[in-house]
């Protein structure tokens, strides 16, 4: 059996919605402190004619293996077009499922980050318009804030780097 | 889609001159090289002419090798053996900081038996320096290890002179050369060897054969206790075919060597330079290649990463050897680069969706989510580690590969690094 599901591969070899969003709504960042992976996702927030909250559109970029690209590509697609309340109830479990064939148990943690980076966004969203904003986001944000720290440090002077040798 | 292998530091295919080797000593020559009949006899003398091969190929001589499963194997008995049968002299091991994994736990385990462990440093091409391994020796030290060809940045280590040194001292000197044997010269009296380790599926033989160069006189304790045989220090019936192959495999090695070692050089060190010249930020982890450019010296950063990524390190903090290209400090066949802002896994699993075989030394591809301790040994951050790629050649490495890997990796690092959060 090979390591990874087809499903897996296919996002992994073409990922949906790789990019960013000039002026989103939210912008989230997660980071994975055991392996150093490391994303950002973008949303694209509107209401419909009843009023709900709609993601219109949704962007990612991560650094990171194959499955963490992956799932993020799976989860963007899974968000799109959906209403924000839906989005928030999806779970690292829901990604996993959906990948078909059970993950290798050191890769589970990888499927964590995608559903983190999109809380992020989420809550960058309720902080952005002055949103209520529900307690279970509330201790996720806070747990991701730290893990961040950690990697940020870690990551210390890389984008100015980055940016140096590949302009 | 055409399939190009780059992972011969992994395990290589079995030559087919050594396949046919080989094919009589499974149905045909079958006996038990115990045994007194006829069939017995035909096995015993296959077996004994295998450990000749094996041994001219070390200049050792015939009664100093002995046949193992594995390499593994092999350097478990080297550790433990010795570390049992000389306790009473003393309980002090010293080894790298870059041992293969079968090293570091032998050696991890016999610190829970009471041994003490010291484990030495590495400058940042993976060199062990040879009055380090002097200033560890102690009174109770009764064995060195250190191997001779490291699997990952390929960095040839001074084991001549760890040699020397260890027999100025009296202490029991092996050396790992797994990645090495067949492919550079080893001559274990020249080199003061007292054990080495061997593996013919690293060669193009098959798995399952091994050697063990264990000098004469030296006090060992077996590990698997039984029929007696291998001179009593590796019961076991012997794999005689799988023997006869590793024969055949170092006999080939030893008649091709010159010629394939020159051969894989440059194939190496045009992949090495078109690499660092495609891809920016691009560094090669390990000793420099021979006769490189002295723009694109890029070893390991020091302290400051950016910097030290572009540039390298500078020339004159370099060894003068180095500094002129060092042909001797790194296996023919080995390229580890480190590709900034992208995954190591990601990249090997992009590469092999488009037919290159490699590997890589990233936390996400080890179930242990830790970043490669031989990276990390030779001063890499966990980040410089994780977009690690190791490009190991070999026998069917042809030029054209070399060639298409040049085209498609670019476009490949290109490709995750536009996925990559570090690219504004």
């Amino acid at each position: 059996m090979p390591i990874y599901s087809k499903e897996i591969i296919k996002h992994f070899k073409n990922p949906k919605n790789v990019g960013k969003i000039k002026k989103p709504s939210g912008r989230g960042e997660a980071g994975n402190i055991l392996c150093g992976d490391i994303m950002t996702l973008y949303l694209k927030i509107e209401k419909n004619e009843k009023g709900e909250k709609i993601i219109k559109d949704v962007k990612f970029e991560t650094l990171g293996c194959v499955v963490a690209i992956a799932n993020t590509s799976l989860l963007t697609t899974m968000v799109k077009g959906k209403k924000l309340e839906d989005a928030l109830k999806i779970k690292k479990e829901d990604l996993i499922k959906r990948l078909g064939q059970p993950l290798p148990p050191f890769k589970i943690h990888c499927s964590l980050l995608a559903v983190d980076a999109l809380k992020e966004a989420i809550y960058d969203y309720y902080l952005k318009n002055k949103l209520e904003i529900p307690e279970d986001l509330e201790k996720g944000h806070q747990r991701i804030t730290k893990t961040k720290e950690e990697l940020e440090k870690r990551y210390k002077g890389f984008q100015a780097f980055e940016k140096e040798i590949l302009k | 889609m055409k399939k190009i292998y780059l992972d011969y530091a992994a395990t290589t295919p079995i030559d087919p001159r050594v396949t046919k080797a080989m094919l009589p000593y499974f149905s045909e020559k079958f006996g038990n090289t115990m045994s007194l009949h006829s069939f017995g006899q035909e096995a015993k003398q296959a077996l004994e002419e295998s450990r000749e091969v094996v041994a001219n190929l070390m200049k050792a001589k015939l009664n100093e090798i002995i046949f193992t499963s594995s390499a593994t194997e092999s350097n478990n008995l080297a550790l433990k053996g010795i570390a049992f049968a000389n306790e009473n002299k003393g309980r002090h091991i010293v080894i790298s900081s870059i041992e293969h994994p079968c090293i570091i736990e032998s050696a991890k385990w016999l610190e829970k038996q009471g041994f003490e462990i010291t484990r030495l440093k590495v400058d940042k091409y993976g060199l062990v320096e040879p009055d380090d391994v002097r200033k560890a020796i102690r009174k109770e030290t009764i064995l060195v290890s250190i191997m001779h060809a490291n699997n990952e940045i390929g960095t040839i280590e001074p084991i001549e002179e760890i040699g020397k040194i260890c027999k100025e001292k009296g202490v029991y000197f092996h050396t790992d050369a797994a990645q090495s044997f067949g492919k550079i010269l080893i001559d274990v009296n020249k080199m003061n060897i007292d054990l080495l380790t061997t593996s013919s599926h690293k060669m193009y033989g098959p798995k399952g054969a091994a050697a063990l160069f264990i000098r004469e006189g030296t006090k060992i304790e077996p590990l698997i206790h039984g029929g007696g045989h291998e001179s009593g220090l590796r019961s076991s019936t012997v794999n005689v075919a799988a023997i006869v192959g590793f024969a055949e495999a170092a006999r080939i090695c030893q008649r091709e060597m010159k010629i394939e070692s020159e051969r894989l050089t440059k194939l190496r060190n045009k992949l090495i330079k078109g690499v660092l010249q495609k891809i920016k930020g691009s560094h090669l982890n390990g000793p420099p290649a021979s006769a490189m450019p002295k723009a694109l010296w890029a070893g390991p950063p020091a302290s400051a990463m950016p910097k030290a990524l572009r540039a390298g390190p500078p020339a004159s903090a370099m060894p003068k050897a180095l500094r002129a290209g060092h042909p001797k400090k790194r296996l023919p066949n080995n390229i580890n680069f480190s590709f900034p802002g992208i995954e190591g896994e990601s990249l090997v699993m992009q590469l092999d969706l488009l037919g290159i075989a490699a590997s890589t030394g990233s936390a996400c591809s080890s179930e242990k989510l830790e970043p490669s301790h031989v990276l990390l040994a030779i001063g890499l951050k966990p980040e410089q580690a994780h977009g690690s790629l190791r490009l190991s050649l070999g026998r069917w490495t042809k030029e054209k590969d070399v060639d298409y890997v040049l085209e498609v990796l670019p476009k490949v690092v290109k490709r995750l690094r536009e996925i990559s959060p570090f690219k504004r």
